[in-house]
């Protein structure tokens, strides 16, 4: 600690007992006002956004934008039905992906691995994961999974989702199952039950609320993602096919086209998609930190 | 705990009809064959972009990180015009964004009355829900527009004809979009990231060392500068690379706002490309080496984000994990 006041006081004598010299006082001041305002200008940024997504997406929004599916180019009206079945789609393809994997691997660090080397690692290893630029992913599952069966395709786009949201889900699960007492899960044991069944019937049904959070907080990272479906799911203007081989619409890759497009009506849905998108995640995002907070 | 105990006598039962252990030992082994899995799958994406990569890696060797050429006619592709890009937006984004997340977790830890931290740090925590491509539609139609009027005009009026700043500042074209637009852009998109783990650093540390800074006198400013970022520090560091890692790595926003211009210029004000922009411009329409070539360019991406994010996690888990 440097704080050397009493000398320097020293050299101004004419202090009075209480009070603090005035250069030290306005470099506080100034940093609460610094302080203050950075805050102000980031919530002022947040607010902006979603005022221009209210201001330009409701005007696009009608009945047709649930009913119709996205227009050719050229082509009247128009609505993003089958762009948004197809991100509901593709999304809970990717948690349908990502929940078994995520939720034992976290069970895995949290109960058996613990403190061994190879736990450190992989929880070392999730952590990168989880701030690995999506579009690598992208890249990723196309050359394992679009290139070899050359196509794009509703699976491998649910794959790249999936695997964006496997390190969110351990993490979670972890987080969530550390958090339950030790003795609770010495009860089960002592009572006879096997390690497996400790686990399933007392660690996870204690935890439970958690974990649904560590989903619903997936859920919201992957809806919005567009640079891994660029090279996966990609996009087009028909209704999919249900075996969801070729191309399978959907809102990012729908706004990320439409938004810069010449006719005014893709731009009107662009705006649209833009704020069902945006209202949906942070929706679930609000719904996740009540989850948190109440299960505290 | 008494549903927990009531529930728990039937699946126990149920064990015991199959043969001992047969469950559990699944249950081990699937769930450490899930954990593996984290594992191969940073493995497989490190594989994949170099296999993917190589053909233009062993076409152009070395030459290829240092090239300015990305020529699809005759093939030539060269990613430094990228790199620098990447670099440059990366960097304006930490200038622009480390001081707004040291200043807001600053408020939400010392200056916030306790009614109106959680409102603050949930409005925050949204910055980071906002999809990227909503950050970039914004940055095109709201921002850019605003930013050419009011800033790039008239800045490119003063600095003119000076040496050294009226040619990094100077904007040929002032469209709104360039290098500095997507920096200030990230800078917004990365605040979240930083300003939330700097609050968590600063709650964690013990109360006891603020109140005996402020017992003997010490202004709220000094107890900031000369106790909470000295025992933090480290650890800000390591929200810090982090941000950087989102930053380099970030794709729609950037595509958006960059100009996605192939040549290499010297004004921040003019329009260039990075790394992941790139990539998802042209990957769609590309072929043979090109698609090679954009793999390639994912390789170096992965490796500069692996490395900020290994040196990240290093220093932020010294004091908690995050």
């Amino acid at each position: 600690m440097t704080m050397t006041t009493p000398a320097r006081t020293t050299t101004m004598p004419h202090v009075e007992w209480g009070r603090v010299r005035p250069a030290r006082r306005t470099a506080d001041r100034l940093m609460k006002i610094i302080a203050t305002s950075f805050t102000l200008i980031a919530i002022f940024v947040l607010f902006w956004i979603l005022g221009m997504l209210i201001v330009k997406g409701l005007g696009g929004l009608s009945v047709a934008t649930f009913t119709q599916v996205t227009p050719g180019p050229g082509t009247e009206g128009g609505g993003l039905a089958n762009a948004i079945v197809g991100s509901i789609v593709l999304t809970f393809l990717g948690i349908a992906v990502a929940t078994p994997i995520g939720v034992l691997a976290g069970t895995y660090l949290a109960e058996y691995g613990r403190d061994s080397k190879l736990a450190g690692l992989i929880r070392f290893i999730n952590d990168i994961l989880l701030s690995a630029p999506s579009i690598l992913i992208g890249l990723f599952v196309y050359v394992i999974l679009v290139e070899p069966f050359r196509g794009y395709s509703g699976w491998a786009g649910g794959v790249a989702l999936g695997i964006i949201a496997i390190p969110v889900i351990v993490r979670t699960t972890e987080d969530m199952l550390r958090l339950v007492p030790g003795p609770l899960r010495e009860a089960g044991a002592a009572l006879g039950a096997p390690p497996s069944v400790v686990i399933t019937s007392i660690t996870w049904r204690a935890a439970k609320s958690g974990m649904l959070t560590g989903i619903l907080l997936a859920l919201a990272r992957i809806a919005g993602e567009t640079a891994p479906l660029i090279f996966t799911a990609l996009n087009n203007n028909f209704w999919f096919s249900p075996n969801l081989i070729g191309g399978v619409s959907n809102l990012p890759v729908t706004i990320y086209q439409f938004a810069s497009a010449p006719y005014e009506n893709w731009q009107q849905l662009a705006w649209a998609g833009s704020l069902i998108i945006t209202v949906s995640i942070l929706v679930l995002s609000i719904i996740a930190r009540r989850i948190v907070r109440g299960g505290k | 705990m008494s549903a927990v105990t009531d529930q728990f006598a039937a699946p126990s039962a149920s064990v015991r009809k199959t043969p001992k252990g047969t469950f559990d030992l699944v249950f081990r082994n699937a769930s450490f064959l899930a954990a593996l899995f984290v594992l191969v799958l940073l493995a497989g994406i490190m594989a994949s972009m170099v296999i993917g990569g190589w053909p233009a890696f062993r076409e152009f060797g070395f030459g290829f990180l240092t090239s300015s050429v990305w020529d699809t006619q005759n093939d030539q592709y060269g990613a430094w015009p990228a790199i620098v890009g990447t670099l440059s937006t990366a960097l304006i984004a930490l200038v622009v964004g480390v001081p707004l997340s040291l200043g807001i977790a600053v408020f939400l830890t010392q200056l916030a009355p306790p009614w109106f931290k959680q409102p603050v740090s949930t409005a925050i925590e949204l910055l980071a829900a906002v999809p990227s491509i909503i950050y970039g539609m914004w940055g095109l139609f709201v921002f850019a527009p605003l930013f050419a009027a009011y800033v790039q005009i008239p800045l490119s009026n003063i600095v003119e004809g000076m040496p050294i700043i009226g040619t990094v500042l100077y904007s040929r074209s002032p469209s709104g979009l360039g290098i500095l637009t997507a920096g200030i852009i990230l800078a917004f998109m990365i605040i979240p990231f930083i300003a939330s783990i700097t609050r968590d650093m600063l709650d964690q540390i013990p109360s006891v060392l603020r109140e005996s800074a402020y017992g003997i006198g010490a202004t709220t400013w000094e107890v900031v500068r000369h106790v909470l970022v000295p025992q933090a520090g480290v650890s800000i560091i390591g929200a810090i690379m982090l941000g950087l890692g989102r930053a380099l790595g970030e794709t729609m926003a950037v595509t958006f706002v960059v100009g996605n211009a192939n040549r290499l210029s010297a004004s921040v004000m003019d329009p260039g490309s990075t790394i992941a922009s790139r990539i998802a411009n042209e990957f769609n329409e590309a072929l043979g080496l090109q698609l090679n070539s954009l793999i390639a360019l994912g390789c170096i991406l992965f490796f500069v984000t692996f490395v900020v994010l290994v040196i990240a996690r290093l220093l932020v888990a010294r004091v908690k994990r995050y």
